[in-house]
């Protein structure tokens, strides 16, 4: 079981991950699972209606409405990130967590880098599986380290704009 | 002039410590520089060909005194003694030693600025139009929304990782002074059928590999939603644009493949799901608007007897308002454009120098205002006529009164190979060669409006694809070469120049300019610009003036 960096309470933890990746052909194991959408699109409905926690991954390129009618069951949704540069997560965990009102799980995985923990964060990732072997500790002071921010986003901060006008 | 909050400065201040800390981190081999790349490149710091390069924002083109005077103090401590105006509008530091960054950074803190987002594959500084403020022919005054913009994409979480940088330019005039049609995102200010203030809304422009005049997706956008429009435009970008080929990612590629009614719905269907949540309340631009209220300007006199009698007794000065001077909107005051394209100098460079005696007079007869041209000149906006003679007399003590506005030696250049690590040629010495040889000023007059753009390759941040004369370098089997383009405008008429013929070596691009102008000289009619000729007869006598001897 790897780490899993998760957002609680305004700070950070860190926990073993109780759920598994399970890869495309690979038999469904016992226990709680991470299916990517094509494995879900199959085995998804089945897997659910046993009551069992499931949770999806999504790459840059396959959009989160798909996942619109299952949200309310999953447990994860885990959007990939395969490289510093490509920033389309960010995007769809903006549109879950605002448009879709996704209130689970928003995971990173892939090619996750401290260096972007406070964006992330603000796009409305919850939890993540850091790839530079980042402590919880070093995640949060990225995420504080800007103590204000110019945009409404996923979060909670108040924009400038809004606290400015007493906000 | 805007000025920062409490707010703006502990978010620079915040990014400054964050970025203080990467460097560290780097320094102390924590990092290697393939992790510390895309750092420094969110923070406007390359490495070139000799030296790290620190590109400053200049937000929308605008400076105050003070701010010009610490870019000429950076300038002086950690480098060489000058900065490079770029066609964005920004400063360049060509010789910066990475331990020193943290410090200008900080330096520049102290006077509100930084070098957030003058890199990278994010919301880039916004071009606005030079003379805002200033001309009487504006419906508003673009800072206001280029301020906004400015707030609005800073450190933007959602959009900070695109497929390719993204560039808006923003203009309220009717004569386009920002190149918005060949921006990313071009606004272009419009007032409705009620007088209320709105944006046409030009998406997919672009230069580079494939240059392309921008099409118009909104006609009119009303100017409340401004912000919600501009988050479905980048967020169809961010989730759409290509990432598999860097020549291929900005979005006028998307735009082109989708065609522009598919792409203008896609973007309209967002926006709807977006709604009113993503637009700025009024309250706020309002707030910044006070910031950019109109002068207290004097009532003065239209005429101004000091200013004709400079004119009659000092030729040079007569030529310089010529050239040099824009008309105000308020009578007794004039814009003064100050070139920074000295005949055989760098295009685009200042020395320090240079930069405090703009400071010094802008402070004394300007309203401390300074403005950056995407063409790389200065201007301050808003000198008094009985104050015009005295402000080009302290210019030209530092060799700042170029009269040559718009004329056939204001060129602009990209740093090309003398600088960059990507160019098939130079560029500056290119545009030297040119300037030297029409250093005759009446002739320079007499040929008028011509602008030759140079880029040292074909990412055209020498802007050669919109030249009147575009010069691109390439490279033939080592050597320096140089394509022509003609007919190219980034002005309110915008058109990609076409290919005049094969490319030629660098002893050889000088005479072809000059043959050009001669044709030009020869077939204009009363009143008609380089340009004008050159639509109206086609590029046929052109060419045969340049490669007729081939055969
Ligand atoms: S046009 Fe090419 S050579 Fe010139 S600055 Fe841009 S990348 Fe460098």
């Amino acid at each position: 079981m790897a780490m899993l960096i998760k957002a609680e309470g305004g700070g950070f933890h860190a926990e073993m991950d109780d759920f598994q990746s399970v890869v495309d052909d690979q038999p469904i194991p016992d226990g709680k699972l991470i299916l990517s959408l094509k494995r879900f699109e199959t085995d998804g409905e089945v897997l659910l209606a046993q009551g069992r926690a499931v949770g999806v991954r999504i790459e840059p390129d396959e959009a989160v409405e798909d996942l619109t009618p299952f949200l309310p069951r999953l447990a994860v949704v885990a959007l990939s990130l395969p490289k510093f540069r490509d920033g389309r997560a960010f995007s769809s965990a903006h549109i879950l967590r605002t448009r879709l009102g996704y209130t689970g799980q928003v995971r990173a995985v892939g090619e996750v880098l401290r260096e972007q923990a406070g964006m992330m964060a603000r796009c409305g990732f919850d939890a993540f599986e850091p790839s530079d072997g980042s402590s919880p500790e070093a995640w949060a002071k990225v995420v504080n380290r800007h103590r204000h921010v110019y945009q409404s986003a996923a979060d909670h901060h108040v924009p400038a704009f809004a606290r400015r006008l007493g906000g | 002039m805007y000025r920062y909050d409490t707010l703006d400065r502990e978010i620079l201040a915040d990014r400054s410590a964050e970025f203080r800390d990467q460097v560290r981190r780097r320094l102390a081999g924590e990092i290697t520089e393939d992790q510390f790349k895309p750092l420094r490149l969110m923070n406007g710091l390359y490495l070139q060909l000799h030296a790290y390069m620190l590109r400053v924002a200049i937000p929308y083109g605008t400076l105050n005194s003070r701010q010009l005077r610490k870019l000429a103090e950076i300038g002086r401590t950690y480098d060489k003694g000058y900065g490079h105006f770029t066609t964005r509008t920004n400063l360049q530091f060509h010789w910066i030693k990475l331990e020193d960054t943290p410090d200008i950074l900080d330096a520049l803190a102290t006077v509100d600025m930084h070098a957030i987002q003058t890199s990278g594959n994010c919301i880039r500084n916004v071009t606005a139009d030079p003379y805002a403020g200033a001309t009487a022919d504006e419906i508003d005054d673009p800072r206001v929304w280029s301020e906004a913009i400015r707030q609005w994409s800073s450190l933007h979480p959602e959009f900070s990782f695109l497929p390719r940088k993204f560039k808006i330019a923003i203009t309220a005039a009717p004569k386009d002074r920002t190149a918005a049609r060949v921006h990313d995102i071009g606004l272009m200010a419009r007032r409705g059928r009620e007088g209320e203030l709105g944006f046409e809304v030009i998406v997919g422009g672009g230069m580079g590999r494939t240059p392309i005049v921008g099409p118009t997706v909104q006609e009119f956008l009303p100017a409340h939603r401004l912000f919600s429009y501009l988050e479905a435009v980048l967020r169809v970008y961010n989730r759409h644009g290509r990432r598999d080929n860097i020549y291929k990612a900005r979005i006028k590629i998307l735009v082109q493949a989708l065609g522009v009614d598919e792409f203008a719905r896609q973007v309209d269907e967002e926006w709807a799901s977006i709604g009113r949540d993503g637009d700025l309340p009024d309250a706020e631009i309002a707030r910044i608007r006070a910031a950019f209220a109109p002068k207290t300007f004097e009532t003065l006199p239209r005429e101004s007897l000091g200013f004709n009698e400079a004119k009659a007794q000092d030729q040079a000065f007569a030529r310089f308002v010529r050239n040099n001077l824009k008309p105000h909107k308020r009578q007794g005051y004039t814009i003064v454009d100050i070139s920074l394209k000295g005949i055989g100098e760098t295009p685009g460079d200042a020395s320090s120098e240079q930069m405090e005696v703009v400071a010094d007079l802008a402070e004394r007869f300007g309203q401390d205002d300074i403005r950056v041209t995407h063409e790389q000149n200065l201007v301050l906006p808003h000198v008094r006529l009985d104050d015009a003679h005295e402000v080009f007399l302290g210019l030209a003590k530092v060799g700042l009164a170029t009269p040559n506005i718009n004329l056939v030696s204001d060129i602009i250049a990209c740093p090309g190979l003398d600088y960059c690590a990507l160019a098939n040629a130079r560029a500056i010495i290119v545009a030297q060669d040119i300037a030297r040889r029409f250093e005759n000023q009446d002739r320079a007059e007499d040929i008028g409006e011509l602008k030759i753009k140079i880029s040292g390759c074909i990412n055209a941040c020498g802007h050669h694809h919109v030249g009147h004369i575009g010069i691109l370098g390439v490279d033939k089997k080592g050597e320096e070469f140089y394509q022509l383009t003609l007919g190219g405008s980034g002005a309110e008429d915008a058109a990609i120049g076409k290919i005049l013929g094969p490319a030629l070596p660098i002893d050889k691009v000088t005479d072809a300019i000059d043959r050009l102008v001669n044709v030009y000289l020869q077939e204009r009619q009363v009143n008609e610009r380089f340009l004008d000729t050159l639509r109206r007869t086609g590029d046929a006598p052109f060419k045969e003036a340049v490669y007729g001897d081939a055969h």
